[in-house]
C-alpha cells in the first residue's frame, strides 16, 4: 500500500479521463490530510474525486443551514466524520445525570443529520465513520458493566450505528474501529500531531482509512469482485494430490491442515454470499475432482464450484476460458495461487485481473486476504445465494444447445417465460443490485441505489419494468430492467436499459422492446427516444438501438411506435394481475 | 553524528516531502525561506523525520524550533545523546 507521501504525489498526476465523483467531507476534527489521502487513493481507483471540505468542526452548521455551501456543492457522497476523540471531549462536559443517555442523544443527532441531508440532497450516499474504540480508563474493566461509563456509551453508539445503517440503504459505515484493531491504536493516533493540528488520524493510518472509503465509493459505482479463481495443490490443500495421493494431502484439524480448512470455510462463505468460485489447476481432472468427492475433510464440494478446469494447459488460456463461460470482466476476478510463477504469468497476460501476492506461509493466507477487503458490496439479495446454481445451469444449457444446428429451434425448445412487473418493494433490492453490477449490457450506465429506485417507482414521471426469465432448465430470476421517463407529451425516453449477461442471445432484447412499445401505445406515446453512453465496458451494446430499428438523429436514437412491427421472439409472457403491471397508478 | 551529516539527511526528506528538488537547507533556514513549508507540511515533515530517525518528538518540541539548526540539535539529542556520552 502506498504511504501518505506517495499518495500526495498522486495529486500531481493527470486526472483527466477518470470518473468524476463529488465528495463532501465534514469532520469535527481537522481533515486536510484526509482530503489529500482520499484524492490520492481515488486516483489509483480510477476516480477524479472533487472534494469539498467543510471548515473545521462545521458539521451541524453546514447540515442545518439550508443555504449552506454543502448543499450548493450537490455532492454524490457526503462523508460525516464524528471522531471518538471529540466524542470523549463532549462526554467530559455533560452532567453526570446525562451520561447514561449520551449515546442515545448522539444517535438522535446523527439520525437527524442523515434525514436533513437526504431531504436536501436525495441522490447522495451518506458515508459515516464509526467510532474507533478509546477508553478513558476511569472505571477499568468495570466500565463494561456500567451504563454511564464512556466506554459503555461508545460501544453502545457503535452498535446503534449498525442498526441505523441497516435501516437506510443509502447510509454506509466505514469501519474505523476495525482499521484501528488492525493497525493498533499507537499507529492510528498520534498525540503530538493531535495537539498541534487537531487531527485525530495519524499520517500512517490515512492510506488505509482512505482505501476503505474508496472501496465503498467504488462498489457503489459498480466496481465489485464477482469471482474467485482457485488453484488447488498447496492453495486449497497442502501437498500435491497427483504425487501425494488422497490420504497424504494436508487438510482437516491437524497441523497445517487447519489453515487450509479455515481458508476453505472462508471461500464457502464467499460462495454463499454470491461470489462465484472457479477452479483452475494443473492436474488431471479426475484426480483433482476425486478430492472434492472423496476426501472427508473437504469443506468445498463440487457443487460449490461453478466452473472446474483441471488440465495441463497454461493458466492464462484457462482463465480466459473461464471468463468466456461466466461472461464477466477480468477486473471482477480474483486469482488465488500459491505459486509466484503462475501469479506473475497471469498478472502479465491478463490486465486488470486481481492477483493477490499470497504469503509464503499458508497459515497466513487468511489474515493477509482479510486486510485486502476484496469483496466490498453495498447490496445483498436472495439472488446472491442462488448464483452458483445459475451458472451451473448455464453450463447445462450450453450443452443442450449443442444438439441444435438451428438457433431458432433451440430457443423454441427452451420454453422461455418472462414475468414483467413494475418495480415493487419485493424486487427493488434486486433492481438496485443489478444497477450496480451491470457493466456490459448497460446502455447509459447510470447507477441507481435502492433509495433512487424507490423514488423513481413512486414518481409519476416514470414507467418502470422489470423482467425475469425462466426456461426448462431453471429460473434466472430478475435479469432486465427498463426505466422510461416521460419527456414530452408524445415522447418516452429510455432512461435505463440494462440486462444481465447471463441471458444474452435468447431474444430477450426483442421481447423487451415489444413490451416497451406495447406500454407506450397503451399510454398514448408515439415516439421512443433512446441514448447510448459509451463506457470502457459497454461496447457490446454499441449498435443495440440501431439493430433494433431505431433511427439515429444527432446523439439520440428514435423509434416511431405507430409503425412498429412486433419483433420475433420465443419468450412468452408469464401472466400476472394486470393492474400490478407497469406501475400504472 | 555531526549536524552537517544530519542536515544532508533532513534535506533529502524536505525535498521528498515538499516535492521540490531545489531545496537547499542550512542551519539557519526557517519556514519563511521555503514556500512549501507551512503549518500543514511542517507536520508532514515531522512525521517523515520521525520515521526516518525512528524517534518521536513531543508535542512541545514540534512547535519549538526557530530554524532547521534547532530541529537538528533536537534530533541529535534524542537520537545520539546516549551514544556520544
Amino acid at each position: 500500500m502506498k504511504d501518505f507521501y506517495q499518495l500526495k504525489k498522486n495529486l500531481k498526476n493527470d486526472f483527466s479521463g477518470l470518473k468524476d465523483v463529488k465528495v463532501a467531507l465534514l469532520g469535527d476534527s481537522a481533515t486536510q490530510f484526509l482530503t489529500i489521502a482520499l484524492r490520492g487513493v481515488g486516483f489509483d481507483y480510477g476516480f477524479n474525486l472533487d472534494i469539498w471540505e467543510a471548515d473545521f468542526n462545521q458539521i451541524e452548521r453546514q447540515v442545518f443551514d439550508a443555504e449552506s455551501e454543502l448543499f450548493k456543492f450537490d455532492a454524490n457522497f457526503i462523508i460525516i466524520f464524528f471522531s471518538s476523540h471529540k466524542l470523549l471531549s463532549k462526554y467530559n462536559k455533560i452532567s453526570s445525570a446525562n451520561t447514561s443517555t449520551f449515546a442515545k442523544s448522539q444517535l438522535e443527532l446523527i439520525e437527524t443529520i442523515y434525514h436533513t441531508l437526504i431531504l436536501k440532497n436525495p441522490k447522495a450516499n451518506i458515508i459515516l465513520y464509526n467510532l474507533n474504540e478509546i477508553d478513558d480508563a476511569v472505571f477499568g474493566n468495570f466500565a463494561n458493566k456500567l451504563e454511564s461509563s464512556f466506554l459503555f456509551q461508545l460501544r453502545l453508539l457503535n452498535c446503534e450505528l449498525l442498526r441505523l445503517a441497516n435501516k437506510y440503504p443509502n447510509l454506509h459505515l466505514v469501519d474505523l474501529s476495525s482499521i484501528q484493531n488492525l493497525i493498533g491504536k499507537n499507529a492510528f493516533y498520534q498525540s503530538s500531531i493531535y495537539v498541534n493540528t487537531d487531527m485525530v488520524l495519524s499520517i500512517n493510518a490515512l492510506p488505509l482509512i482512505a482505501a476503505r472509503c474508496l472501496d465503498l465509493i467504488a462498489a457503489i459505482n459498480g466496481q465489485i469482485k464477482k469471482c474467485v479463481i482457485l488453484d488447488l495443490d498447496n492453495t486449497l490443500w497442502g501437498g500435491v494430490i497427483g504425487d501425494d495421493g488422497l490420504e497424504n494431502i494436508h487438510i482437516g484439524s491437524l497441523g497445517i491442515g487447519k489453515a487450509y480448512t479455515e481458508f476453505q470455510y472462508w471461500l464457502k462463505k464467499l460462495k454463499n454470499r454470491g461470489i462465484i468460485l472457479a477452479v483452475c489447476s494443473k492436474n488431471t481432472e479426475a484426480i483433482a475432482k476425486e478430492v472434492f468427492t472423496n476426501h472427508p475433510e473437504m469443506v468445498l464440494k463440487l457443487e460449490d464450484i461453478s466452473v472446474f478446469i483441471a488440465n495441463w494447459d497454461n493458466k492464462v488460456n484457462n482463465i480466459r476460458h473461464i471468463q468466456s463461460i461466466l461472461n464477466i470482466g477480468f477486473d471482477s476476478m480474483v486469482f488465488l495461487d500459491d505459486n509466484p510463477f503462475e501469479r506473475n504469468l497471469v498478472r502479465e497476460n491478463i490486465s486488470n485481473i486481481i492477483v493477490p501476492e499470497l504469503p509464503e506461509d499458508p497459515a497466513e493466507y487468511l489474515e493477509y486476504l482479510y486486510t485486502l477487503n476484496l469483496f466490498e458490496t453495498v447490496t445483498f439479495s436472495v439472488e446472491d445465494l442462488e448464483r452458483t446454481k445459475l451458472y451451473q445451469i448455464e453450463s447445462q444449457r450450453k450443452e443442450f444447445q449443442n444438439h441444435f444446428v438451428n438457433e431458432d429451434s433451440f430457443l423454441e425448445q427452451l420454453n422461455m417465460y418472462s414475468l414483467v412487473q413494475a418495480f415493487n418493494k419485493f424486487n427493488t433490492p434486486r433492481v438496485a443490485q443489478l444497477s450496480q453490477r451491470s457493466n456490459q449490457f448497460n446502455l447509459r450506465t447510470v447507477r441507481y441505489t435502492e433509495t433512487d429506485i424507490e423514488h423513481i417507482s413512486q414518481s409519476d414521471n416514470y414507467f418502470t419494468l422489470s423482467f425475469t426469465l425462466e426456461d426448462k432448465f431453471g429460473d434466472n430470476g430478475l435479469i432486465c430492467v427498463i426505466i422510461l421517463k416521460k419527456e414530452a407529451t408524445a415522447t418516452l425516453f429510455i432512461d435505463t436499459w440494462f440486462m444481465s449477461c447471463r441471458v444474452l442471445k435468447r431474444g430477450m432484447e426483442n421481447f423487451v422492446l415489444n413490451t416497451i412499445v406495447e406500454l407506450a401505445k397503451q399510454q398514448h406515446f408515439t415516439m421512443l427516444k433512446a441514448e447510448y453512453i459509451p463506457t470502457k465496458k459497454n461496447d457490446l451494446v454499441k449498435n443495440h438501438y440501431a439493430d433494433l430499428g431505431f433511427e439515429k438523429i444527432d446523439d439520440y436514437y428514435f423509434l416511431n411506435v405507430l409503425n412498429y412491427q412486433s419483433r420475433k421472439c420465443f419468450i412468452q409472457n408469464k401472466t400476472i394481475t394486470e393492474g400490478f403491471k407497469y406501475g400504472i397508478k | 553524528m555531526e549536524l552537517n551529516e544530519l542536515l544532508n539527511q533532513v534535506n533529502r526528506i524536505f525535498i521528498d516531502v515538499l516535492d521540490n528538488p531545489d531545496i537547499k537547507l542550512s542551519l539557519s533556514t526557517t519556514a519563511a525561506d521555503i514556500d512549501e513549508w507551512d503549518s500543514l507540511t511542517h507536520i508532514q515533515l515531522v512525521v517523515a523525520i520521525e520515521k526516518h530517525f525512528q524517534l518521536r518528538f513531543t508535542a512541545k518540541e514540534i512547535q519549538s524550533w526557530n530554524n532547521v539548526g534547532e530541529m537538528l540539535v533536537c534530533i541529535k539529542e534524542k537520537k545520539y545523546a546516549t551514544a556520544t556520552a
